[in-house]
């Protein structure tokens, strides 16, 4: 057991002031420490992207990086998409199209894909399947996850 | 599959880093970029370093520079940033093919190209674009610069000539001529695994004929590596069908190639007889 | 103008458990904390076979943070981990102990367990313990000659022999035999959360929870109170979240039992989250078999005979299923032909590597491929076509009920309805197959590796007997429907909605679906073998329809009208004319409550049981068809396309089904070209992290085609559905190994799963020196 750390991390807008060892990941100290466990673990060693979090708008695996490494970096997990009651279009797009079975997978997806689409809103359909190939599904078999991709990138570009 | 303890040391300025690493190195201390690849090896615990000298924070190491016709990639420079325009001419090109290949989007923005360079995995692509390029690897430490040619700095699989106390500060390519053909082509089990071969070509055609070839092959052997006896089958031929097959049998015949469970010699040698090939073929 | 009331079966609806998941609310095992809860962490034979010698723990138990450091000394009054289905006096000494005792039989093997404070400290302290083993020459061929279990016991615990007829009739009578040895790798679920639980005994309730179950939550908790020697009303099973089942999950594994006799022991509450590395090591496997078959059949290609000889690789131990995934193999391997005489003996021999047991589709992922391997090579021998051979053989629908002497899952085989040849000619339809042939054609001749690929199978589904469920009005007008049901993710609390909503006359969205949960129900199946919506579904159909009648009843007296004329409509009884007024079912319900004025005699509460009995299996039916392409330089494979048929008898949502179909058909491509658990000569295994064991990515995945028929619902329930859970998964082997082999040319090269691009380059280079 080594010394902790006393950083704060800035998640979805909030601070989370936190005491850590520098050993304990990032995933694990936002899900234990922040109390935000949509973030979920499917590995630990990075293959999987179930912990994918947006660090500075980008898409990173947060079971590849230390907790200590985060502070004064911009956090967003799947918790903080949702603006009020109304869902990202990401979200209402998962469920009208079926992109989810168990859910674990599921946040990692949906922030693998806002980190995307918000930096490049026009993927084509390869580009598409190209990025969600990042990350690991068990249930569906990736169509619907797919076809919601595809759909939510229309309703995002519409809106901007 | 949580780390053993560590102390976290985050620099933020190169001398700083050099310090840490003359004073943490010999003990079991360990530089810290991208982490892609060292958090895993970590989380298995078949890497325990007793120190992390994070350099992330090292703004002066995150730059890509050209300067004499040299390409200069800092340390800190992730994988992504390949992805965009931001090498111009032939040099460019090829670093953009070849990033492709590299894992997948989020790895890309984390882990670097020195970190690749360092951790010499006979897999990985940037060893390979090294070794097929000279490139060069700058080493700094408490005791001076080192600048290392690819071919002296790889030693074998995940080997290097880094000392404990140095740190891989650059890694410097020389830009390839004007009008440089250049072409890549890798085969994984799936897109983004390690890679169980891959080539890299270039040439200049001079009156419809190739010059200045350089073929390397990475995955197949314990380290990336030119193979002479591939370019000199390139060498003054005009490219064509009949010119990249023997191409691609020589650069086969000259390796060495690793075995695992899953990949004999015998498959290697024809995955890289193939992919020479396509290099070739797709090379512009 | 009359009401109609709101039709939800057949309904592609959004589904009840979404909203939580798309937005991170979700809890599952590694979700749940307790105050003042301890980490497990095991420890893992290093070894795949030993005497063990010494554990030395004093340095872990020395760790500040560790309060506990426990081996097999200190549980020595458990008993071995129980068969689901009850004791079985031949295959007893093969069963598990919750920490190994004197000998260590795969690596992965629980050795040792550490309580501490946190996850971190407990892997620490975990690495500290030494176990000194005598290493004992592992046995890793389950086809080789036996070897010793323990002194007068061999590793081949049993024979599943299954058969009827006489083999040696059909074999003198052969115009032809084709004879394979075929093999399926072994790989298994690897679901993408690795498994969890949380022992909590409440002291004040007297009350020992286990949180984290999964899939047969009712079952687990008779299993475990035996166990323990508790009464089931103190042991309680609680199911959150699931992050996907795929038959290895829900299986009672030493890690829970663990957690339970710790939380008791130490009081305080223990919770046990395992990482990647230990799931693909210490889960269950599945799937490794190996087959020498024949088959013999007449000029026509019709079959006579198949006689098969094969070897099941159970791994170190037998766990709670038993010899189930053999005999299930020895008893479906015929599929959807006619098979005069048949023999199968199925060896049950034990390796040491990880247990198996069951993962989606048992025992049919394995027989399908076998099965249509061999109706490919008696096409090729005979030189009939693939297409044609399976139509001589395939049972047509005039001969349903089709009973086949065989047994699986305990219940004889009664294919209950079926009209195989006509799906078969929709799926040709569909895919185009002679256009398909013809393309292949001009391909081929061009130079390129590319082939066609076909299988027809029999699925099972709708395991009973009995299932029962409690549907609930609230005086909200809010529904509950309490199943003994469970979720592994695969959508069972909106079908079972869409089943209440349409009986009753609700909107499904004002259902709420309980399931997982021993305290709520004293009964349940859990959700297993495809069987939920078959059996769940009816019983809920069945106590929704007696709440109906209730709701009726009352109204009758609350609207001054013959219940006849009534009816159910958006929540409101209303009568069937449209005139006059209505009552909510909410109100309803107040009327019925214990003190109401006007509920008179009736029973209180809008509220009934239901329960639903079936004889047999239902058993669905599909057609796969595959275009697959190979990489002449890389033995790269392509699929280029893909079709699934099945006919599900009934769809309650069609979307939902199409998910599973899909989702099933990934994991059956993984199986086929990338899935695999590798060992070396030590036994130690090789694939242990997700970079090694590969599991298929969007890119790996074709777009798939499916084709949902309902031209045979099923005779076993009233509502005449037919699972759906395995139908995606179960042909995929036995339809890629056929279009891969087609792409060689039809030689009957591909013998084994998974199929890698270095075999192939391997056949390839072969014919090109030739």
């Amino acid at each position: 057991m080594t010394e902790r750390r006393a950083i704060t991390l800035s998640v979805n807008g909030k601070d989370y002031p936190v005491a850590v060892e520098p050993r304990r990941t990032l995933v694990d100290v936002i899900r234990d420490d922040c109390g935000l466990t949509g973030t979920h673990i499917g590995c630990e060693h990075g293959v999987c992207g179930s912990c994918t979090v947006l660090l500075d708008d980008e898409p990173v695996r947060a079971c590849l990086m230390f907790a200590v490494q985060a502070e004064g970096r911009r956090i967003r997990t799947v918790e903080g998409l949702q603006q009020g009651d109304e869902l990202h279009p990401l979200q209402q797009a998962f469920m009208r199209h079926h992109a989810l079975q168990c859910g674990f997978c599921t946040p990692g997806f949906l922030m693998l894909a806002v980190g995307a689409l918000e930096k490049r809103p026009d993927l084509d359909d390869e580009e598409l399947v190209e990025m969600l190939s990042a990350n690991l599904c068990r249930c569906t078999g990736y169509e619907n996850i797919v076809k919601a991709v595809r759909a939510a990138a229309t309703e995002m570009k519409a809106r901007a | 599959m949580k780390p053993a303890p560590f102390t976290y040391h985050a620099p933020a300025s190169v001398d700083e880093a050099v310090a840490l690493l003359a004073r943490w190195g010999p003990q079991d201390g360990r530089v810290l970029a991208g982490g892609q690849s060292l958090v895993a090896t970590m989380a298995f615990r078949v890497a325990r370093p007793a120190h992390l000298i994070d350099i992330n924070g090292i703004g002066e190491l995150a730059h890509i520079t050209i300067k004499d016709g040299v390409l200069s990639i800092g340390a800190c420079v992730r994988h992504a940033a390949f992805e965009r325009n931001s090498v111009p001419g032939p040099t460019g090109a090829l670093l953009r093919k070849v990033v492709r290949n590299i894992a997948h989007y989020p790895i890309r923005t984390r882990g670097t190209f020195c970190g690749s360079v360092a951790h010499a995995d006979p897999a990985s692509e940037w060893c390979c674009v090294m070794a097929g390029l000279d490139g060069v690897v700058v080493l700094r430490s408490s005791r001076g610069v080192r600048r290392l040619r690819a071919e002296e700095f790889f030693q074998g699989v995940m080997a290097t000539a880094l000392e404990e106390d140095e740190l891989v500060v650059a890694a410097e390519l020389p830009l390839l001529a004007d009008g440089t053909r250049t072409g890549f082509q890798e085969f994984s089990r799936r897109k983004g695994d390690f890679a169980i071969a891959m080539a890299l070509v270039c040439y200049r055609l001079e009156n419809g004929m190739m010059i200045e070839p350089r073929v390397a092959i990475g995955g197949a052997e314990a380290q990336a590596r030119r193979i002479p006896q591939a370019e000199q089958a390139l060498r003054g031929r005009a490219p064509g069908a009949d010119v990249f097959a023997q191409v691609g049998a020589a650069a086969a015949a000259a390796i060495d190639p690793l075995e695992d469970i899953n990949n004999t010699a015998a498959y290697r040698r024809s995955l890289v007889r193939a992919l020479v090939e396509r290099a070739l073929e797709s090379a512009q | 103008m009359t009401i109609e009331a709101e039709r939800w079966i057949g309904a592609s609806v959004e589904r009840l458990e979404d909203p939580p998941l798309v937005t991170g609310r979700g809890r599952y095992a590694g979700d749940m904390a307790f105050p003042h809860q301890l980490h497990m962490r095991v420890v893992r034979s290093p070894y795949a076979h030993g005497i063990i010698k010494q554990i030395d723990r004093a340095e872990a138990r020395a760790l500040a943070g560790v309060v506990a450091v426990w081996t097999a000394a200190d549980i020595a009054d458990l008993p071995p981990i129980e068969f689901r289905e009850g004791p079985i006096a031949k295959l007893a000494p093969f069963r598990q102990r919750v920490l190994a005792g004197n000998r260590v039989r795969y690596v992965g093997e629980p050795v040792a367990a550490v309580f501490a404070t946190d996850a971190y400290l407990a892997e620490d302290a975990a690495e500290l313990v030494r176990i000194e083993v005598e290493e004992i020459d592992p046995i890793l061929d389950a086809a080789a000659t036996p070897g010793e279990f323990a002194p007068g016991l061999t590793t081949e615990p049993t024979i599943s022999r299954q058969g009827y007829g006489d083999v040696a009739v059909g074999f003198n009578a052969a115009a032809a035999i084709v004879e394979l040895d075929l093999t399926i790798g072994r790989h298994s679920g690897v679901p993408l959360e690795t498994r969890g639980a949380i022992g909590r005994y409440d002291a004040a309730r007297d009350v020992l929870e286990l949180h984290g179950a999964a899939k047969v939550p009712h079952r687990n908790r008779e299993t475990l109170a035996q166990m323990l020697g508790r009464s089931t009303a103190a042991l309680h099973l609680y199911e959150g979240h699931v992050g996907g089942g795929c038959g290895i999950r829900g299986e009672i594994y030493p890690e829970d039992v663990l957690v339970l006799v710790a939380a008791m022991r130490l009081g305080r509450p223990v919770k046990w989250l395992e990482d990647r590395r230990e799931h693909l090591m210490a889960a269950n496997h599945s799937r490794q078999q190996r087959h020498r078959v024949r088959a013999a059949v007449d000029t026509q290609g019709r079959l006579l005979a198949i006689d098969d000889e094969f070897f099941h690789d159970q791994g170190a131990y037998i766990r709670t299923h038993a010899a189930r995934v053999v005999d299930m193999s020895s008893g479906i391997l015929p599929g959807p032909y006619r098979l005069p005489h048949y023999r199968a003996n199925g060896h049950f021999r034990l390796t040491n590597k990880t247990p198996a047991a069951t993962y989606r589709a048992p025992g049919r992922y394995e027989t399908n491929f076998v099965r249509e391997r061999l109706i490919d090579a008696i096409a090729r021998k005979l030189r009939i076509s693939r297409v044609e051979v399976r139509r001589r053989n395939l049972i047509g629908p005039h001969e349903m009920p089709y009973e086949r002497p065989l047994v699986a899952l305990g219940d004889e085989v009664v294919m209950d309805s079926g009209n195989y040849e006509l799906l078969l000619d929709k799926a040709l339809a569909r895919a185009g197959w002679d256009a398909l042939e013809r393309e292949v054609a001009r391909r081929r001749a061009a130079g390129e590796y590319v082939g066609l690929g076909l299988a027809v199978y029999l699925e099972k589904s709708g395991l009973g007997p009995t299932d029962g469920a409690r549907v609930v009005v609230h005086t909200s007008g809010d529904v509950e429907v309490i199943t003994g049901g469970a979720s592994v993710g695969q959508g069972f609390e909106t079908v079972m909605a869409q089943v209440c909503a349409e009986t009753l006359g609700v909107d499904y969205r004002r259902v709420r679906v309980v399931h997982g949960r021993t305290d709520r129900i004293e009964y349940g199946i859990g959700a297993h073998a495809a069987r939920a919506t078959v059996m769940t579904a009816n019983a809920t159909a069945a106590a929704a329809a007696n709440v109906r009648a209730k709701a009726l009843d009352m109204a009758a007296q609350l609207l001054q009208a013959d219940a006849a004329s009534l009816t159910i409509a958006k929540g409101h009884v209303v009568r069937c004319d449209g005139a006059g007024a209505s009552v909510s079912l909410g109100d309803v319900a107040h009327h019925l409550r214990p003190t109401s004025s006007t509920r008179g005699a009736r029973a209180p509460g809008l509220a009934a049981d239901g329960w639903f009995t079936t004889a047999h299996m239902t058993y669905p039916y599909g057609v796969q068809i595959a275009v697959a392409s190979i990489d002449a330089g890389t033995g790269g494979v392509r699929i280029e396309k893909m079709l699934i048929a099945f006919d599900i008898g009934r769809a309650i949502n069609p979307m939902l089904v199409r998910g599973q179909i899909l989702g099933g058909a990934a994991q059956g491509l993984g199986g086929a070209l990338f899935e695999e658990f590798q060992y070396d000569e030590r036994g130690q295994p090789v694939s242990v992290t997700l970079a090694d064991y590969l599991l298929p990515t969007a890119r790996d995945v074709p777009v798939i085609d499916v084709l949902l028929t309902e031209d045979a619902p099923s005779t076993c329930n009233p509502l005449g559905i037919k699972g759906v859970g395995e139908a995606g998964v179960a042909a995929v082997g036995a339809v890629i190994a056929s279009a891969i082999d087609d792409a060689l040319g039809g030689r009957g090269d591909i013998t084994r799963l998974p199929i890698t691009p270095q075999f192939l380059k391997a056949i390839i280079d072969g014919h090109r020196a030739t």
